[in-house]
């Protein structure tokens, strides 16, 4: 019988260690930080091109990139420096491990959005259509995609630079097929089809219907999506480290 | 000063831990076949044998790191797989290399290891300081762990494993590559605990080691068992390996040892080494041909099986 006291204090503390550790470790401040900002100035500057409509998007890209930066960093890292032998061998289970990883990343990914997002609604004006729909989107987008980097984790290896750059493949091409750089609502035939595939699309429209209230899909389908690759990355995360365990590796 | 520690456990009738036919394969390779041991509670046992013998994966095995291929861990009655967040509560290990965060300080280390066993905030630190103080590294609390030698990264290791008083101690390899002064600090700390009741499951090729600490051994090689008993027992396994070391002020011939309890002798630099079932009567006989002979005895010594002997018998076989 699972001691849910012990569960929750093991998940708290792996929590508060990432979070002290990997926080400001390179990889992550270039990642999760930098580029994100670095792409959107770069397809901004010198286009006439409308703020408010292109927000949404900045602002998913940002938190898709902050929340997934923290996770593929945390156990490369450990197995490398041989910690992670250590923190198996305290009272946590597999479970407490995955979602404390997931927690930092998620916390990591809503602080840095919040305060670009708070800095952007002073600078420019943002307007908010629907506050709550914008709280949701904050905590199930931060959730999903440090999910995301947490399964990105997953794979053996002990060279923390092998899984950044293995996240890079995965988070690039998104950013282009997920509705940031041409409106969801401008895309049709296969390109809207494609988009479709890309879990971020939805987070896009959410913050689309939480900010100008221009979503394509209804919240819930988004908030759906969004809470389905939320289970199926932390499932799929548990197997392969699961399988990790008992090999030994 | 060394402060005064503020734990001690009554003993129970329980065994510290019971593993009954452990297996762990890695491909074709079987690292540990079938191992089972018991230790009571109190005691320090040793799991000794030559590298790749299989001591680590078993450890890992015990410590719910590794998930074995068959078999059963109980620590303290509590299943390992079933219910792994209450028998590591029970736990205190220290892994191979002695790993630790490097990033953070060594009190922060220790801190946040406490955390894990729900010690609030008074004991957490009440007891980090008096870790810290019996390990030697109160001055260099506050430094990050990535600026310390390996014997202060070992320290601290020991320290994070020895937080909550674990009631059962598990230590990989402990004092392989350090210094003296940490080697000594590591095995003090070890009596030291286990002094306060702690069990402690040690695993080592240094022979010496476990025949100094442990009041039980267990040899492993290739993955089996070969041998458990305490360190003289498992020395009198091969009782009939005992010599005496002579030497004299002149060269003698080897007709010289031919007394019937001698079973043979062997010119070993410039001494002769007397293999025999009965030393005492060895030693008369050789003081009384060198009185015949008018030979002066220049060294002579007696040596008893040693353990080392006997690992190295057992793991040839």
């Amino acid at each position: 019988m699972m001691d849910c006291k012990v569960f929750c204090r093991s998940i708290a503390v792996i929590t508060e260690k990432n979070m002290r550790i990997y926080y400001f470790k390179g990889p992550v401040v270039i990642f999760g930080l930098l580029f994100p900002l670095i792409m959107f100035l770069t397809f901004f500057i010198g286009r006439d091109l409308d703020l408010i409509l292109f927000f949404p998007g900045f602002l998913g890209m940002m938190l898709f990139f902050t929340a997934s930066s923290v996770g593929p960093l945390i156990t490369p890292w450990e197995k490398r420096e041989k910690t992670y032998e250590r923190l198996v061998s305290l009272p946590v289970i597999l479970e407490s491990i995955i979602i404390g990883d997931l927690l930092a990343g998620a916390i990591f990914g809503i602080a840095i959005t919040t305060i670009v997002f708070a800095a952007c609604t002073v600078l420019f004006h943002i307007p908010v259509a629907n506050a709550g729909l914008l709280g949701l989107g904050f905590v199930t987008g931060s959730v999903a995609f440090a999910a995301l980097g947490t399964l990105l984790a997953s794979p053996t290896t002990d060279n923390p630079s092998n899984i950044m750059m293995l996240s890079s493949l995965i988070r690039l091409p998104l950013i282009f097929i997920s509705g940031i750089f041409i409106p969801l609502g401008q895309l049709t035939g296969p390109f809207f089809l494609l988009t479709s595939l890309s879990p971020l699309t939805y987070l896009v429209d959410l913050f689309h219907a939480a900010l100008n209230g221009d979503a394509v899909y209804p919240p819930w389908i988004d908030l759906l999506v969004l809470l389905g690759v939320i289970i199926l990355f932390v499932g799929c995360a548990k197997v392969i480290q699961k399988r990790n365990l008992v090999k030994g590796i | 000063m060394v402060p005064a520690v503020t734990f001690e456990y009554r003993k129970t009738s329980m065994d510290a831990i019971v593993a009954k036919n452990l297996r762990k394969s890695f491909g074709p390779v079987t690292a540990v076949d079938n191992v089972s041991i018991t230790i009571p509670e109190g005691g320090i046992f040793g799991f000794l044998g030559p590298n790749g013998a299989g001591k680590t994966t078993a450890i890992r095995m015990i410590t719910g790191v590794l998930i074995p291929d068959a078999g059963t861990v109980k620590v303290l009655g509590t299943d390992v797989q079933k219910d792994p967040l209450t028998a590591k509560l029970k736990m205190g290990v220290i892994p191979e290399n002695g790993t630790v965060y490097s990033d953070l300080t060594a009190e922060q280390n220790i801190l946040i290891t406490a955390k894990f066993y729900g010690m609030d905030r008074a004991s957490r630190e009440e007891r980090a300081g008096e870790i810290l103080d019996r390990l030697g590294l109160t001055e260099r609390k506050n430094a990050y762990v990535r600026t310390f030698s390996k014997g202060m990264r070992q320290r601290i290791s020991i320290a994070c494993a020895i937080v909550h008083s674990p009631r059962v101690l598990i230590l990989d390899e402990p004092t392989t590559g350090l210094d003296v002064h940490s080697r000594r600090l590591v095995i003090d700390t070890v009596r030291h605990m286990n002094g306060m009741g702690s069990t402690i499951l040690l695993t080592t090729h240094n022979i010496e080691e476990a025949n100094a600490l442990c009041s039980m051994i267990s040899i492993i090689n290739k993955g089996h068992i070969v041998a458990t008993g305490s360190p003289e027992k498992l020395k009198k396994t091969f009782d009939t390996s005992r010599y005496v070391e002579i030497s004299f002020d002149q060269q003698v011939a080897p007709a010289l040892f031919s007394d019937p309890g001698i079973t043979r002798a062997e010119h070993w630099g410039d001494k002769w080494r007397v293999y025999t079932d009965d030393p005492d009567r060895a030693v008369k006989y050789l003081a009384t041909v060198a009185d015949r002979d008018h030979l002066k005895i220049v060294s002579i010594a007696t040596s008893n099986p040693t353990l080392e002997e006997a690992f190295v018998r057992l793991t040839e076989a």
